[in-house]
C-alpha cells in the first residue's frame, strides 16, 4: 500500500525544480525593470528638491532623507510631492509651477505649466478625432460587419499600428501642416492642431483594438435576447450591446489618452515646439514629452535643468502608470459584475 | 421614423470611419512613395551620404538599424518567452507574484518611450556604464558610461518584450491541452513536456512575435535618442560601444535640425519611405504567419 502511495506522489526532480525557479527568475525581470525605471527616473530628478540645502531648509527638515524611500514619495499623488517639495526648496518650487518654460539664461524658468497645456491640448485634439473615428470603426468592425470585411479591417489596423511615429511625425511636418495651414489660413504652420490630428493616426489603433475587444467580449445572448424582442439590429447595437462594453470603451480611450500624452516624436516634430500658455488650438506648443526629446541632448549631466528632465519624465511615467492602473483594475472589477449577473 | 434615421445614421457613420481609417494608411504610403521616388535606387540603400548630407545614401543607417534590432532580439525574444511560459504553463494564476508579473508587463507596454530613454540614459549608460568603467577601465577613462549601440539595445529590448509575450502567450493558449496531458501520461516530466511539445506547436507565436517586436524596434526612434543614436558617423559600429546610424533617427534630424532642410527632402521622404515598407512588411508577414496558423489549427 505505501509503495503504491509512493509511486502517485510526485517525485522530486531537482533539474525540474531549477529550470522552474529558472523560468520564475526571468519572468520576474518585467516586474523588476518597472521598479528600476520608476527609481532611476526619478533618481536623476531627486536633486531638485534637495538643491541649496544650505540657505532654504529649515532646521528641523535637514535630518530627513530623500534617497531613502523614494517609492513612498513617488506613489503621492503629484500636488502632494510638489508640496513636500515646497516645504524644502521654495525657489525650485515656485519655479516650477510658475507660467513660463525658459530653461536657458542667467534667470533660468522651469514652469512646467504651459508644457502641461500643452500635453493636454494636443491629448483633447487627438482624442477629439481619434475616438468617434475609431469606436464607430470598432462597433462597425464587430457588429455589423460580415466576416470577410472584419479579416481585412483588423489585419489593416494592426499595419497602422505598426506606423513608425516618426514617420507619421514626419508626414505632418512636411504635407499635413501645409495643407491645414492653406485650408484654414491660420498663422502657425506648425501648431498644436497639427500634432493633435497627426497624434489621432497614432491613437486610432489603439482604442479601435481595446473597444472591438470590449464589444466582442460582450456575451451573445445580450444581443440574441435583443433581437428576439424585436429590436433590429443597430438598436441592439446602440441599446444594449455598446452601454455593456462602456467600462472597456472607457478603458479604450483611458489608454489612448495615455498614449498620446507621453508620445514624443509626433508632437516633437509637429507642434512647433513653443512653450506658450494659451488655450488657442492653432497656436505652437510645446509638450512635456517633446522637452525631454528636444533639450536632453544639451543639458548639462547633473545640472538643475537635466533633473527637471528627468523630473518631468517622472510625472509622465506616474501619470500613464496610473491611467493603466485604473484601465486594469476599475474596468475588469466593473466588467465582471456585469457580466456575472448584476 | 426618427429611429430609423438614427440607425441609418450610426451604419453609415461607422462605415465613413472604417473607410477613411483604411484611406489613411494607403494614403500614408503613396505620400512617401511619391515624395521620395526619384531617390530609390538601390544605390540609394547601399550608399553612404555625401556632400554633408545632402547626397547619397542611407547604407550606414540601414546598417544600424538592423544591428539595433538584432541585438535587442537577442535580450528581448528570450525573456519574453520565457515569462510567456511562465505565465501561461507554471504560474498560478491566482498568486500575487503572478498578478503582478501581469500587471508589469501591461503597465511596461504603456510607459511612454521617452520614459525609456530617460531610463536606459540614467540606468544603463550611466549606473551599469559607470560602474563597468570603474572596475575595467583606467580612471578617467569612459567606455562604458557613454551612449551606445548596446545600451541602445537594451533600452529598445525592455520596450519590446511585452510584444513578444503577447504574441507567444496566444500561441500558447492555442496548444490544446491533450498535446500536453499526451506528453505528461508518457512519463515526460513537466519540463520536458514543454520543450519538447509545447515550444515546437507554439513556434509560430515565437517567430511572429519576434517579428513585430522587431518591427516596434526599428520605427521607435525615442529610447534611443539619447542612448546611442548619432546623426553622422564616418564609419559603421564596429564594437558594442560605438554609437550608431538609425533611419528613424535619420529622418528626424534631416527634417527638423539640417540646416537646409528643402535641400534634402527627397532623401527624407525616400528614407521615411524605406522604413515605413520596413515596418509595414514586418507586420504584414507577422499577420500572415499567425493567420496560417490559426487555419492549421482549426483543421
Amino acid at each position: 500500500m505505501i509503495k503504491e502511495e509512493k509511486i502517485l506522489q510526485k517525485k522530486f526532480r531537482l533539474s525540474e525544480f531549477i529550470i522552474e525557479q529558472f523560468i520564475k527568475l526571468i519572468s520576474f525581470i518585467s516586474f523588476a525593470v518597472i521598479i528600476l525605471i520608476f527609481l532611476f527616473v526619478f533618481r536623476e530628478a531627486l536633486p531638485i528638491f534637495s538643491q541649496k540645502e544650505n540657505s532654504a531648509i529649515r532646521e528641523e527638515l535637514k535630518t530627513e532623507s530623500y534617497g531613502e524611500e523614494p517609492t513612498v514619495e513617488l506613489s503621492l499623488p503629484e500636488s502632494t510631492l510638489e508640496k513636500k517639495a515646497e516645504e524644502k526648496d521654495e525657489a525650485t518650487v515656485k519655479n516650477l509651477l510658475g507660467k513660463e518654460w525658459q530653461p536657458v539664461g542667467l534667470e533660468p524658468k522651469y514652469g512646467l505649466l504651459p508644457l502641461f497645456l500643452g500635453s493636454l491640448k494636443v491629448t483633447f485634439i487627438a482624442l477629439l478625432f481619434a475616438a468617434p473615428l475609431s469606436i464607430l470603426a470598432a462597433i462597425y468592425s464587430s457588429l455589423f460587419a460580415n466576416k470577410r470585411f472584419k479579416e481585412l479591417i483588423k489585419p489593416a489596423i494592426e499595419l497602422l499600428s505598426s506606423f513608425p511615429s516618426v514617420v507619421i511625425g514626419f508626414f505632418a511636418l512636411v504635407t499635413l501642416a501645409t495643407f491645414l495651414q492653406s485650408f484654414f489660413g491660420y498663422t502657425f504652420r506648425l501648431n498644436a492642431f497639427v500634432g493633435g490630428l497627426a497624434m489621432a493616426i497614432a491613437v486610432i489603433p489603439i482604442i479601435f483594438t481595446i473597444t472591438e475587444d470590449a464589444l466582442s467580449a460582450v456575451p451573445k445572448y445580450f444581443s440574441e435576447a435583443s433581437l428576439a424582442l424585436g429590436a433590429s439590429k443597430w438598436q441592439t447595437a446602440l441599446f444594449v450591446v455598446v452601454p455593456a462594453a462602456t467600462p472597456g470603451i472607457f478603458a479604450a480611450l483611458l489608454l489612448g489618452f495615455g498614449r498620446a500624452f507621453g508620445e514624443t516624436m509626433i508632437v516633437l516634430m509637429a507642434t512647433g515646439n513653443a512653450a506658450l500658455s494659451s488655450l488657442n488650438p492653432f497656436d505652437p506648443v510645446r509638450t512635456l514629452s517633446a522637452t525631454i526629446g528636444a533639450e536632453m541632448a544639451e543639458v548639462v549631466f547633473g545640472d538643475v535643468h537635466y533633473s527637471v528632465l528627468f523630473f518631468i519624465g517622472s510625472l509622465l511615467f506616474i501619470i500613464t502608470f496610473s491611467l493603466n492602473a485604473i484601465a486594469e483594475f476599475y474596468v475588469r472589477a466593473k466588467l465582471m459584475k456585469r457580466f456575472r449577473g448584476e | 421614423m426618427n429611429n430609423k434615421f438614427l440607425g441609418k445614421f450610426i451604419v453609415i457613420s461607422s462605415v465613413i470611419s472604417t473607410l477613411l481609417i483604411l484611406f489613411t494608411i494607403v494614403y500614408l504610403i503613396l505620400e512617401m512613395y511619391i515624395g521620395g521616388r526619384n531617390y530609390l535606387t538601390i544605390e540609394f540603400l547601399t550608399s553612404e551620404p555625401k556632400d554633408g548630407m545632402t547626397a547619397g545614401g542611407i547604407f550606414p543607417a540601414i546598417v544600424g538599424t538592423v544591428l539595433l534590432v538584432i541585438i535587442m532580439s537577442i535580450i528581448c525574444v528570450p525573456i519574453g518567452t520565457i515569462t510567456a511560459i511562465y505565465l501561461n504553463e507554471y504560474a498560478n494564476k491566482k498568486s500575487l507574484f503572478t498578478k503582478s508579473i501581469r500587471f508589469a508587463v501591461n503597465t511596461l507596454s504603456g510607459v511612454p518611450s521617452i520614459v525609456f530613454g530617460l531610463f536606459g540614459l540614467g540606468f544603463f549608460v550611466q549606473f551599469v556604464g559607470g560602474g563597468m568603467d570603474k572596475i575595467f577601465s583606467s580612471e578617467g577613462n569612459l567606455q562604458w558610461a557613454q551612449p551606445n549601440i548596446l545600451w541602445a539595445s537594451f533600452t529598445m529590448a525592455f520596450l519590446t518584450v511585452p510584444v513578444v509575450i503577447v504574441s507567444v502567450e496566444e500561441a500558447l493558449r492555442n496548444v490544446p491541452n491533450e498535446y500536453r496531458a499526451a506528453g505528461l501520461a508518457l512519463g515526460a516530466t513537466k519540463w520536458q513536456t514543454i520543450r519538447k511539445v509545447v515550444i515546437p506547436n507554439s513556434i509560430s507565436g515565437i517567430l511572429t512575435g519576434t517579428i513585430l517586436a522587431i518591427g516596434r524596434g526599428a520605427g521607435e526612434v525615442a529610447p534611443i535618442l539619447f542612448t546611442g543614436a548619432a546623426y553622422f558617423l564616418p564609419h559603421l559600429p564596429e564594437k558594442l560601444t560605438d554609437q550608431f546610424m538609425n533611419l528613424g533617427y535619420h529622418i528626424f534630424v534631416m527634417s527638423t535640425q539640417s540646416t537646409d532642410v528643402e535641400a534634402t527632402k527627397g532623401i527624407q521622404y525616400a528614407t521615411a519611405f524605406i522604413l515605413l515598407i520596413l515596418t509595414f512588411s514586418l507586420t504584414f508577414v507577422a499577420i500572415l504567419i499567425r493567420y496560417k496558423f490559426r487555419k492549421k489549427l482549426i483543421v
